[in-house]
């Protein structure tokens, strides 16, 4: 029995492997593409370790202006964003959570039912309201809607907010604390988990963003990096210029396998959570 | 749960209002208006908008004139609708791979094997990723002579196709590549699941003699229902707005339209053509039928044990 169970858990670590092999071969191959010189990617079979080894891609793409400004541009949203929306986002789950309103609740479910609106249906109001506003091709209609908070984030803080006694709430209250002052002293630090990882699903989404930067932003040089990524490979791939476009979209995926790899255990352990309470 | 702190409330509120009371409900009040003023400006107006704009042969700039259901006429007589709506859903056949897929992969992940933190988040790495990166990356693995996907198939002696410049290929190309990008996060969920199931309950099948298939059957598959549940919704809504995959691997839709989605072509319509009046009402019945998987989701998400609060 014993053995029998060992033999089948070898069997299970080796399919296993193979799974982890397909799912990360490609951007293994991604990154080696990116480090060959331009002939050397059509060699028969691949080479895994590229030969000759050189970063002329990513000198190239680094000279490149759009780049720059790509990443720049990607910098300034997602950080803004996050920033701002996750605190506008954990006031308002602290009031929805802990705090005497009337109809807050009805508030809150109709809130959540705004989830059920897909972007696609009001990307076109959106659009012209935001271009009457004189707000294309600059990087405010993908900044302000997110400064005004995140519904999900809120859901999220609201259940982990659940589990905090009111007692010391009312504790704070009696001593005289301000709201805000509960808010930024006892209920931030006692959320900081929680928000720590809601905050960074939020960052990895906003960065990700495709969508919404294709419509508003027209110019190179105001375009966040994934749309800069997305028209190098448009316009490079006719010059098969393959390390090229390959070592944009390495760049592109640094900053979010960085915060993933660092903050693993919480993003994985938030993701299950919400899984078992959602 | 929810009654007694009905009640409580309801005690509290016997009091005469004080001052107190008021100045919590204006803290409360200020703390919860920006978040619903934005959800009143970014989604509500412009869903309103968009339902009306439907109705009008609106290009963006000038007046929408009003034309009745003109739009949903020619949208029920338009080909290329049509050919989206059901490549979109095509599309979908994905969803029950993954999702099959990725409860063998959790179940697998559930023993204790060497290195399952490792295989968690290297499973993991694509859902992370950029959906951009990723197809660029796909589209290139997918080149008919050099790509990555037919070098692997030349190993066992299988001559692949050029999977993006087929009509019969490039939507099992993208399927592919949609169940390799979202494997991780649904056996994350379902990891998650099988792992809050008590041992006791295993230990105690074992001792009344069930075989294994007998407490997987009885056990495990009872208590992953509502995440198969909730990932089935979720997929279904994420995956009726697919986009970026279309736009960047197949930017002019594929071969005869053949990977085209409603996504892509109410895009098309609203910003190349110019059309806002008839992508209006694309999107509109996009978002209704949307609508209605998830009024089904928390219909029966109402009734099931896992509830709001």
């Amino acid at each position: 029995m014993n053995r029998e169970k060992k033999m089948s858990n070898i069997l299970i670590v080796i399919l296993l492997s193979i799974g982890a092999i397909t799912m990360v071969a490609p951007l293994l191959w991604m990154v080696t593409t990116s480090f060959k010189d331009r002939s050397s990617v059509f060699s028969l079979p691949p080479q895994w370790i590229p030969d000759p080894f050189q970063l002329d891609a990513y000198i190239r793409l680094f000279d490149m202006s759009t780049l720059r400004t790509g990443i720049q541009n990607s910098m300034i949203v997602t950080l803004t964003v996050t920033t701002i929306g996750t605190l506008t986002s954990s006031m308002a789950a602290f009031s929805f959570a802990k705090l005497k309103l009337p109809y807050k609740n009805f508030i809150f479910l109709i809130l959540l039912a705004g989830l059920m609106i897909p972007y696609p249906t009001i990307m076109i109001p959106q659009y012209v309201i935001f271009s009457n506003l004189g707000w294309i091709n600059t990087l405010l209609p993908l900044i302000v809607p997110g400064l005004f908070g995140n519904v999900v984030m809120i859901f999220f803080l609201r259940q982990y907010l659940s589990n905090i006694p009111d007692s010391i709430i009312e504790a704070a209250k009696i001593d005289g604390a301000s709201y805000f002052t509960i808010y930024a002293r006892l209920i931030m630090p006692a959320i900081k988990p929680a928000v720590a990882a809601q905050f960074i699903l939020w960052f990895m989404a906003s960065w990700n963003d495709y969508l919404a930067p294709l419509i508003y932003l027209r110019s190179p040089e105001k375009q966040t990096l994934q749309v800069v990524i997305a028209n190098l490979n448009s316009t490079y791939a006719i010059q098969t210029d393959y390390p090229l476009i390959m070592a944009g979209s390495v760049i592109s995926l640094i900053p979010v396998l960085t915060v993933f790899i660092i903050f693993q255990k919480q993003i994985i352990e938030s993701v299950a959570l919400s899984a078992v309470k959602g | 749960m929810k009654n007694v702190s009905v009640s409580k409330n309801d005690l509290k509120n016997k009091k005469p209002t004080s001052k107190l009371f008021r100045s919590e409900y204006k803290a409360a009040f200020l703390f919860i208006i920006i978040p619903v003023v934005g959800f009143l400006t970014f989604s509500i107006i412009p869903g309103l908008i968009s339902l009306y704009a439907s109705f009008t042969n609106w290009n963006g700039l000038g007046v929408m004139e009003f034309i009745g259901f003109e739009n949903y006429v020619t949208l029920f007589n338009d080909p290329y609708f049509w050919i989206t709506l059901y490549n979109t859903f095509f599309l979908m056949i994905g969803i029950p791979i993954g999702l099959v897929l990725s409860f063998l992969l959790a179940v697998a992940l559930n023993r204790k094997i060497a290195g399952r933190q490792v295989f968690r988040v290297l499973y993991y790495i694509p859902v992370v990723s950029s959906l951009a990166a990723i197809s660029i990356l796909w589209q290139w693995a997918y080149n008919g002579d050099y790509g990555l996907v037919n070098q692997a198939l030349d190993i066992i002696g299988i001559q692949g196709p050029n999977w993006l410049d087929n009509t019969e290929t490039v939507k099992p190309a993208i399927i592919i590549m949609t169940v390799w990008k979202g494997l991780g996060h649904s056996m994350l969920l379902y990891l998650a699941a099988i792992q809050s199931v008590p041992k006791t309950f295993y230990e105690a099948a074992e001792l009344d003699g069930a075989s294994p298939f007998q407490s997987f059957k009885n056990i495990t598959w009872p208590m992953v229902k509502p995440i198969t549940f909730f990932l089935i919704i979720t997929s279904i809504i994420s995956g009726s707005q697919i986009f970026t995959e279309i736009n960047i691997m197949t930017p002019t839709g594929g071969p005869q339209y053949s990977s085209a989605t409603t996504v892509w072509y109410t895009w098309t319509q609203a910003f190349s053509n110019l059309k806002m009046g008839y992508a209006s009402s694309i999107a509109t019945i996009l978002g209704f039928l949307i609508f209605i998987i998830t009024a089904i989701q928390f219909y029966i998400n109402s009734r099931s044990q896992y509830k709001l609060d």
